[in-house]
């Protein structure tokens, strides 16, 4: 099972963790659950990524895409002046803000472009919170000259306007969603009713590790380069695996791509770090696996924020890319056995954090990521000093000044 | 009564093909704009010549709807509609009308969340006779289907343009009451159906199952309702009445709207299966 780790796409079947199983579950979770017209397609999508894990030349594009478009390797780096300042834990931060277009969501969509390009499609669709995704998409659908839609929530437009122009100057299409509470899981129904609708040229980039099998199983393989980088370069830099690896979890793809590959060094501590919001006691907050109850949307069998009439209920975050109602299903797997495990924090505890990296190592990190540093900042003073934690600081915090000005009270 | 719920979409299905008809199946949101109104708004359907009923059950997240049900699914659920409230609804409906097949549609979260075996005795007991839930494709149906079976109620299906021979199959086997063929690639009420295309479509399927075949999804029109009607079984009509509802100045009057509407497309229908060279 090791030698497969170091493959660039898993192969399904070749290890005990690797889940799903064929038909797209992780347990009782993920699946395919939607409407009759996109069974076909989604079935078609599954064919053209099995081609592409079987075909060198596919795996050889996208690793020279991920080194010389993406910038990889992304470093991991020894936050030694904050680690000291906590007393506890070294930190070391894996710098996925320092990719191309500011986070790991570039690895997914390069590959999920290369799949699109392969089966013929030249329009691209996307949906996104932060932005960071739709961005991300834009690019490579400029790239390849593909014309691209992103649907994006109308609250998240105003709290993200930098993302949505960068959107725009790449050649993308934005399309506000006002439907709901106007955020991320109202973009993915959107994105999934221009799919149903444009179904014959058009390609769906999901932005993260949720929705219809085999997408959970897809981007996870795309962000896997994340943990295998991490893996590899502690093993170099320290001399041995992390004792923990934190990560923040929305949707939870850049989670899903550092936590996969340690899941077979069961003695590594993986936490994901959930949006606390104004904290789980007043139920406004985005943590679906801390305090929510299984069911069924957007395509796939998960924990979900929903009410006792299973009607999804508004989550509440600081972070417009946590600001989700549902999470990936092989998360919700990895919780329920215990293999990971899962915590919140809330908007002012990852203020804390974003303005702790800013200020002691210069980095501004994403507020999405700020969340798994809040959670650091907790723990790891507790830790002994030769305790390893790994953070992933999944993106960088430019697109969240204005927020974290308004917050403040400072008019820019 | 667990035998008569499949039973009375059959039967239905049996009277019409007995008289040349085929059936018009109306399609309204539970609890838009009120649940009294919605009563009211049932029996009026049925006063028009609606043949089944359809309810839909809103949902906070309608993937499959366009923007008319979409918003109708809203205001529902403003008013604090929910699944067990549909099941109440439902009985005081058949206090009256014990005859017209009645079936819900809706996803499958609030199914999940009150539990299968729960709901399918509440939906029996009811006087539901089968629910169509949307984003649970066959492959993923194998528990419900079970609980739906032991309550007596017919599981209904969508096939789609983009369904291969393969799944259709599939799907017929686990389907019962009526399969539902969605007439065009999209969300309900956007685009108009190609009824040439859904002609053909309906032929291929009737030589797969011998479930009456529906067609939905973009029949706003009696001259569409009409065409359609040659060739399939059923006409599933949704958008177009919940606009009118949306659009009503007063329930009393909708009722009116509704029940003139339904007329106009049964009419439509009728004369289309009695046109010189139909069928």
């Amino acid at each position: 099972m090791n030698a497969s780790r170091d493959s660039t796409l898993d192969l399904v079947g070749a290890s005990p963790t690797r889940w799903p199983d064929a038909t797209g579950h992780f347990g009782p979770y993920g699946g395919k659950f939607v409407a009759e017209t996109l069974m076909a397609p989604l079935a078609e999508l599954e064919a053209a990524y099995r081609e592409c894990q079987a075909d060198p030349a596919f795996i050889a594009e996208f690793e020279r895409d991920l080194a010389q478009y993406v910038g990889r390797p992304s470093p991991l780096y020894h936050a030694e002046r904050w680690s000291r300042e906590l007393g506890g834990a070294q930190i070391y931060l894996k710098r996925e803000d320092l990719n191309h277009t500011g986070a790991h969501k570039i690895n997914n969509t390069v590959g999920q472009a290369l799949v699109a390009r392969r089966m013929g499609k030249r329009h691209i669709i996307a949906e996104t919170g932060a932005g960071q995704h739709g961005v991300a998409a834009a690019t490579v659908a400029a790239r390849f000259g593909m014309s691209c839609r992103v649907y994006m929530g109308a609250n998240d437009i105003q709290r993200q306007s930098l993302n949505v122009f960068r959107m725009k100057l790449l050649g993308a299409e934005v399309m506000p969603v006002t439907s709901g509470s106007k955020t991320l899981k109202d973009a993915l129904n959107e994105a999934l009713r221009d799919w149903v609708t444009n179904v014959d040229h058009t390609f769906y980039i999901i932005g993260t590790v949720a929705g219809p099998h085999p997408y959970p199983e897809m981007v996870r393989d795309f962000q896997c380069v994340i943990g295998r980088e991490t893996r590899a370069q502690c093993l170099a830099q320290v001399g041995r695996l992390p004792d923990s690896v934190l990560a923040c979890v929305g949707g939870g793809s850049n989670a899903m791509g550092i936590f996969h590959p340690f899941l077979d060094d069961t003695a590594v501590r993986l936490i994901g770090v959930e949006a606390g919001g104004d904290g789980i006691e007043t139920g406004r907050h985005s943590a679906p696996l801390s305090a929510g109850i299984p069911g069924v949307l957007h395509g796939n069998r998960t924990y979900l924020m929903q009410d006792e009439n299973g009607q999804i209920i508004e989550t509440h975050s600081i972070s417009a890319g946590l600001d989700y109602p549902g999470v990936g299903p092989e998360h919700a797997w990895l919780k329920d056995s215990g293999r990971a495990s899962y915590v919140a924090v809330t908007d002012t505890e990852a203020l804390k954090g974003f303005h702790a990296l800013t200020r002691l190592e210069g980095i501004i990190p994403a507020l999405e990521t700020s969340h798994a540093l809040a959670y650091a900042m907790q723990w790891a003073p507790t830790l002994p000093k030769d305790h390893i934690m790994v953070i992933n600081v999944s993106g960088r915090g430019d697109k969240d000044i204005p927020t974290v000005a308004t917050r403040a009270g400072i008019s820019m | 009564m667990s035998a008569t719920a499949v039973d009375r979409v059959k039967q239905r299905f049996e009277e019409l093909a007995a008289q040349g008809q085929a059936a018009l199946v109306t399609f309204i949101t539970v609890g838009d704009p009120n649940p009294d109104a919605t009563l009211a708004y049932l029996h009026a359907l049925v006063r028009g010549g609606a043949d089944i009923l359809e309810l839909g059950v809103p949902f906070s997240d309608p993937m499959a709807d366009g923007p008319t049900i979409q918003r109708a699914s809203e205001r529902a659920l403003e008013g604090g509609m929910t699944l067990r409230r549909v099941l109440a609804l439902v009985a005081a409906f058949r206090a009256t009308d014990s005859r017209t097949p009645l079936v819900l549609m809706g996803y499958l979260n609030p199914i999940e969340r009150m539990g299968y075996p729960a709901f399918a005795g509440a939906a029996a007991a009811a006087g539901v006779d089968g629910v169509l839930a949307v984003d649970l494709p066959p492959e993923e149906a194998a528990e419900f289907h079970a609980d739906m079976r032991a309550a007596g109620l017919a599981q209904i299906f969508l096939l789609a343009p983009t369904s291969s021979a393969n799944r259709i199959a599939a799907v017929c086997r686990y389907a019962s009451g009526f399969v539902y063929y969605v007439s065009v690639k999209g969300v309900t009420g956007d685009k108009p159906v190609d009824v040439a295309e859904v002609t053909s479509r309906v032929a291929a399927l009737k030589a797969v199952t011998s479930l009456p075949v529906g067609v939905g999804f973009g029949v706003r029109t009696p001259a569409t309702a009409g065409a359609v009607a040659q060739a399939a079984d059923a006409v599933i009509v949704g958008s177009a009445l919940v606009e009118i509802i949306e659009q009503a100045s007063s329930e009393p009057a909708c009722a009116t709207a509704l029940e003139g509407f339904v007329r106009g497309l049964k009419d439509a229908m009728n004369a289309a299966r009695a046109a010189p060279g139909a069928r």
